[in-house]
């Protein structure tokens, strides 16, 4: 049975955990002692330590029309595929910075971000990077495998909307449409060896509630079928990004911290990540709370460290490259805008001032590369 | 003031502390130095997947850096390791990178509870034995599973009060009275105690040394809480020395029931 089976029972057949999670998330239970629960369960299972990691975007290119992101076929953005040399080039810069956790990133194009094109990626900056994971379109298991023995460890892939309807609506071309084909890519990654599996919903495109509800089902049934994976679960809210999506919906601040710490209580070991979507002050204020995971002076747009892949900017439409006139910009247009905007040198001297050890290596590439079938 | 305990050895080499401390969690690489010199500690183990593995004194995996090779032995870990191949492998990357050729071997493919691989654990002991790696073997607490692993040729076994970071104590108290009484080599109880009272119960049970992580790294003071358990471990390790009074259900009185015997002319 896949997880669409499961999901397919929902509401109606709850476990006890799920139960006991949609109550924390009644606002009628006080967040504070919510709160002061999940500190205490955070620190007894991951210390004083937070854990580090940067996104390398290597490619805008998207054949999916997805009404709510920057990177949306039929946004007339600025776009390029890094090649191989200046995913090298960006993730040196990162390595520099200090970090050695990397989750590389694409749109989906099977033209422009090919299996191999990802392959050739990972290879490249495995010698210099220990753990490094991927964002990407989601495959078949025979086409992760090759990803894994080249040396990715951790697949990130976010079912944006559990909503049927809202999924639908806001998905309108492109194999994304496909919503259980989606929904069951943590367990296709899983059998391909990955040894992470990152899960989350995008907050801002349906009823809070009932996506927090189905993620908190989702990450309760992998954790069981896919018991070898550290699991590792994300809240995005939507940030403005071209194409000017408005929220459907609205995930304040409270609400966030409310549902992190839900998270917490429920699933004490779980990996729980903060993006530098969120402000400065709230993240700050996440990271005693249960953040277990953080990106530091993030870019989401390719090349966005070092300027790689200035020359190749254009536009693609139908498939096809339009080269630029000289005055439409410098850089490839980003996913979305971020909120924090501290250096990783910043970030790491915050934490430390908090009593918090920033982890940048927390794995090594002897460990993996294998498949754990079976 | 020390309550001088025997001091006891791993492989040949002698030890007086009885405490071994892990060295994860902790709020920065200074509160875990200063915690480890506090508690006299003379083991101190390492996640090698922290460390760096490249010899290029990598500044983002600087934790040996903080930790004097000249005062403590450092043990490093395999965590991380979901099979025997995989702990091999990180073991000898350890060496390589100039570690003692001791190994702690953790597998544990599941990292939730992080809970060891008994199958796996034994493979990789054999392996690691055969290549004169001193190896201390993390394990639930199997008597069965720990004395194979003693003919396997592991220098100790370490197994589990209650799984790591719970702090929940003596939970496989049963289990681990066997494994104490059936070892031939030293017992280290790992992982799962919370508090210098579990880490003394351990000792008083027989145990020949305790390893203290997350109780220590993640307490307002870990300096102080590791003095606490070193004097913890010294009590409970003193009593067990001594031999202690066996539990009673009921009272027992002073005057014997039975002194009439030797009033009589002695017991039979």
């Amino acid at each position: 049975m896949s997880f669409v089976e499961r999901f397919n029972q929902l509401p109606e057949e709850r476990s006890p955990l799920l139960r006991r999670f949609e109550g924390l998330l009644d606002a009628g239970v006080d967040l504070e002692s919510l709160a002061g629960e999940a500190a205490s369960l955070t620190r007894q299972h991951f210390g004083r330590t937070m854990r580090l990691f940067a996104p390398l975007y290597v490619s805008n290119e998207c054949v999916n029309i997805c009404k709510y992101c920057g990177f949306s076929r039929d946004n007339p953005i600025l776009r390029v595929t890094l090649g191989v040399d200046q995913v090298e080039m960006e993730a040196r810069h990162l390595v520099a910075e200090g970090f050695r956790n990397i989750l590389l990133v694409a749109g989906e194009h099977p033209k422009f971000v090919s299996e191999s094109y990802l392959e050739d990626c990972i290879r490249r900056i495995r010698p210099l990077v220990p753990s490094i994971s991927l964002e990407v379109g989601p495959m078949e298991t025979v086409e992760y495998e090759p990803l894994v023995r080249a040396g990715a460890e951790g697949l990130v892939v976010y079912q944006e909307t559990y909503d049927r309807q809202a999924y639908a609506e806001l998905h309108t071309a492109g194999p994304k449409r496909n919503f259980d084909w989606r929904l069951e890519c943590p367990e296709r990654a899983y059998a391909a060896g990955f040894r992470r599996i990152g899960i989350g919903a995008l907050f801002g495109l349906a009823d809070w509630r009932q996506e927090a509800r189905a993620l908190a089902a989702h990450a309760e049934y992998l954790l069981k079928s896919c018991w070898k994976a550290s699991l590792t679960i994300s809240f995005p809210r939507l940030r403005p990004a071209a194409g000017e999506f408005e929220p459907r919906v609205v995930l304040t601040d409270a609400e966030l911290t409310r549902l992190i710490c839900a998270f917490r209580v429920c699933f004490p070991q779980v990996g729980l990540v903060l993006s530098t979507r969120e402000p400065a002050k709230l993240r700050d204020g996440l990271i005693p709370l249960g953040v277990t995971l953080m990106s530091a002076g993030s870019h989401t747009e390719p090349g966005g460290y070092t300027g790689a892949g200035r020359e190749q900017l254009h536009r693609t439409e139908k498939g096809k490259m339009i080269p630029l006139i000289a005055s439409e910009g410098e850089y490839a247009t980003e996913q979305f805008a971020i909120s924090d905007q501290r250096s990783a040198g910043e970030i790491v001297a915050r934490l430390q001032g908090m009593g918090f050890d920033p982890v940048w290596k927390d794995w090594d590439s002897a460990l993996g590369g294998v498949p754990i079938r079976g | 003031m020390s309550l001088e305990t025997k001091p006891w050895s791993v492989a040949g080499r002698s030890f007086s502390s009885r405490l071994f401390v892990g060295t994860g969690k902790f709020s920065s690489p200074l509160a875990m130095k200063e915690a480890l010199a506090a508690c006299g500690t003379e083991l101190v183990t390492v996640a090698l997947r922290r460390a760096d593995l490249s010899g290029q004194d990598d500044p983002s995996a600087d934790i040996l850096n903080f930790i004097d090779a000249e005062k403590y032995l450092i043990i490093p870990n395999t965590s991380g390791a979901m099979n025997a191949e995989e702990a091999v492998r990180l073991a000898r990357l350890g060496v390589a990178a100039g570690l003692p050729k001791w190994v702690k071997l953790e597998i544990h493919p599941d990292p939730r509870y992080l809970l060891p691989d008994p199958i796996e654990t034994l493979k990789a002991t054999e392996i690691l034995v055969k290549e004169g790696f001193t190896v201390l073997p993390y394990i639930n607490a199997d008597p069965v599973l720990a004395k194979r692993l003693e003919d396997s040729g592991a220098a100790t076994v370490m197994p589990l009060a209650a799984p790591i970071g719970s702090n929940r104590g003596l939970e496989t108290r049963g289990q681990l009275e066997i494994i104490i009484e059936q070892a031939r080599i030293p017992v280290v109880i790992d992982a799962g105690l919370g508090t210098p009272s579990h880490a003394a119960a351990a000792m008083e049970l027989g145990a020949d040394a305790v390893l203290v992580n997350t109780a220590i790294a993640i307490a307002s003071d870990p300096s102080r809480m590791a003095r606490a358990f070193a004097r913890a471990v010294e009590a409970g390790r003193a009593a067990h020395e001594m031999g202690l009074p066996a539990a009673r259900r009921e009272a027992s009185a002073t005057s014997p029931l039975t002194g009439f015997l030797d009033a009589e002319g002695g017991r039979a």
